[in-house]
């Protein structure tokens, strides 16, 4: 049944989204101004022949593309050492009081995450870090309000964070106990066991924790639709500091913006088509998630 | 660990003093790292109980939400917070039995072999699907002509397909993958021996699972659903998309009671949502206050998780997945 379920979902949103794909082409996943698109495709004729689905996706790919991978890249380097942190350096008092923290950090909804970052970090990050200069010099492309993708992917960070360490940390409790105490006994100091035994041992595991991140931070839409601007504008790197404060638009956030137009034939289709991509790339990163941990098995952990 | 290095902790821990200086480096990451952690949590909780007391007042939990620019007359939160409750409860009452099913059969049965690796993969696709696309994908199902009765019609004649049934049979779908994961942890951590001396009593496979099985995993079941339970209410995605995330409860048809299950509504989460700046509805106080009552909610879950998890030790690490 559960079975019957999955293959579904890939079958039936693959069959709405179709016509979008197949219209498009390769130029899908082009660039465009999918705000500008989709506003044409909205306001389409209702004849089903004249139905406009002229669509290039780029700018928010690359808006997914920068929160996600910017996010998981912080998330990495946090989580790392807490897990360490957890497992090997806290003192007992503040282990037990560090897991209920991760625990509730990954409780917390994420539109209470978002609630947050709008009305707290983005004023902040508008008033106190972008100057007037700054706002004027981009003011004729786009507006810097402070919503921009680093304070989505700054959030993003604290939300993947929790099942990050969660992975990490049972992984590393799952280390056989002869291996480290071998090394203690050889002199080692507690730090370089850690890096270069357990750390090492357990990279599977933290291979896994990026990749199911990295899908948990793909799907997030509500969090990214509040803080990001939801404007599907291309960030250029080449902006120098500017490039920070610009906003981007996220594939799951744009579903979530154009909920209310689903009934409109072609701009359906063309979400769907947004959902299908999701779909396959969050399939395909939890497959990979769960197979990155095979290696460890071969020295007889599981995690 | 530590203890276990020193042996009986006779002396202090070993001190950093006399590693290399990169190393004390990195361990000083490591506690800024830890600290931050625990920082960045109180902050966010001591934020919200500041701002969410701030602007709680007893009435906004009786008063029904109204769409009106003047704030004293937009009221409270009754609404929404039926409606969390209601699709909280909805949600799960699906997602048991169907999850504990699907954990019994992977566990206990699990032939043939190739089938339930396909199921248990199937399990974490939908463990690993964005609740968005989960929105989506229920949005085009439950469209069809054959789910009609789930839903109402639109002025069009189309089915509709947003409503509380919707929403719930979705939701549960985000409950699955939790309950699954606890009910099989918890049969795994049963001895075979259990199962065998009720066999040798002459008990029949289905008679062991019902009366020998299934009441030992009682609290692992109880801690994924609780999971689940703040997983439901803290979602927005599938409200919005599937329920409509309208203020107030629409009732239709004229079933007392399954006028509502098949009408539209918003919960809490959709209410912070639509409150907020990046609704329409600008109110950041009833915002701050019904994301308050929200956090409280998923809190109190977590706390009541680790409490079954201490007393049912079983099924912890799957806290945050």
């Amino acid at each position: 049944m559960v079975l019957a379920l999955c293959a579904g979902m890939v079958i039936f949103v693959l069959a709405k989204a179709w016509p979008s794909f197949a219209s498009n082409g390769i130029g899908w996943f082009g660039a465009g101004e999918p705000d500008t698109q989709l506003g044409d495709i909205f306001k389409s004729p209702s004849a089903p022949s004249e139905y406009v689905y002229e669509i290039g996706v780029w700018p928010l790919l690359w808006g997914t593309i920068l929160t996600t991978g910017v996010a998981v890249f912080l998330g990495l380097f946090f989580s790392l050492f807490t897990a360490i942190f957890i497992v090997e350096f806290a003192p007992p008092r503040l282990e037990r009081l560090l897991e209920p923290v991760v625990r509730l950090l990954a409780a917390v909804p994420s539109v209470v995450y978002g609630l947050i970052g709008i009305l707290v970090l983005v004023p902040f990050v508008a008033n106190n870090l972008i100057s007037d200069e700054r706002k004027e010099s981009v003011g004729y492309v786009t507006q810097l309000t402070g919503a921009s993708w680093s304070v989505a992917a700054l959030v993003l960070t604290v939300m993947i964070v929790p099942i990050m360490i969660t992975i990490i940390v049972d992984a590393l409790r799952s280390v056989p106990k002869g291996w480290i105490e071998g090394a203690a006994a050889l002199g080692v100091n507690r730090w370089r066991i850690m890096w270069t035994i357990s750390v090492r041992t357990v990279r599977p595991a933290i291979i896994a924790a990026v990749i199911l991140a990295a899908a948990r931070a793909l799907g997030e839409a509500i969090m990214i639709s509040m803080i990001s601007g939801s404007l599907s504008f291309v960030p250029q790197p080449v902006d120098g500091l500017t490039f920070f404060f610009e906003p981007v638009r996220t594939l799951a956030s744009s579903i979530v913006d154009n909920a209310e137009g689903l009934s409109v034939i072609p701009f359906g289709q063309t979400i769907y088509a947004f959902a299908f991509l999701l779909l396959v790339s969050s399939a395909v990163l939890s497959w990979a998630g769960w197979a990155a941990k095979i290696p460890m098995r071969k020295y007889g952990i599981r995690p | 660990m530590s203890a276990s290095l020193t042996g009986g902790r006779t002396s202090a821990v070993e001190s950093s003093r006399t590693w290399p200086l990169i190393d004390r480096i990195m361990l000083a990451f490591c506690w800024i790292a830890g600290i931050t952690a625990c920082v960045i949590a109180f902050a966010i909780v001591a934020f919200m109980a500041y701002k969410g007391l701030e602007f709680l007042r007893p009435n906004l939990f009786v008063e029904r939400p109204n769409a009106t620019f003047d704030q004293s007359k937009s009221g409270g939160f009754l609404d929404p917070l039926i409606g969390t409750i209601l699709l909280t409860t909805m949600g799960t009452l699906v997602a048991i039995p169907a999850s504990v099913a699907v954990a019994i059969w992977l566990t206990e049965y699990g032939r043939p072999f190739g089938l339930a690796r396909a199921v248990e993969s199937a399990v974490e696709i939908i463990a690993g699907t964005p609740s968005i696309v989960l929105a989506i994908f229920g949005l085009i199902i439950f469209q069809q002509e054959v789910f009609g009765f789930l839903s109402f019609r639109a002025e069009g004649g189309s089915v509709f397909g947003r409503s509380f049934f919707t929403a719930a049979l979705m939701m549960s779908l985000i409950a699955l993958p939790l309950i699954v994961g606890a009910t099989r942890e918890g049969l795994q951590a049963i001895p075979s021996h259990v199962r065998e001396a009720s066999y040798a009593l002459g008990k029949s496979k289905w008679a062991t699972i019902q009366r020998v099985l299934l009441p030992s995993v009682r609290p692992a079941i109880g801690t994924g659903t609780v999971l689940g339970m703040g997983r439901i209410a803290g979602d927005t995605a599938i409200v919005v998309v599937l329920l409509g995330a309208s203020l107030q409860i629409q009732g239709y048809g004229d079933i007392p009671g399954l006028d509502i299950l098949r009408g539209n509504g918003g919960t809490l989460t959709s209410y912070t949502y639509v409150n907020s700046p990046a609704g329409e509805g600008a109110a950041p106080d009833k915002a701050y206050a019904a994301a308050f009552v929200l956090l409280m909610i998923s809190i109190g879950l977590n706390l009541f998780v680790s409490r079954l998890a201490r007393s049912g030790k079983s099924a912890s690490a799957a806290a945050t997945r």
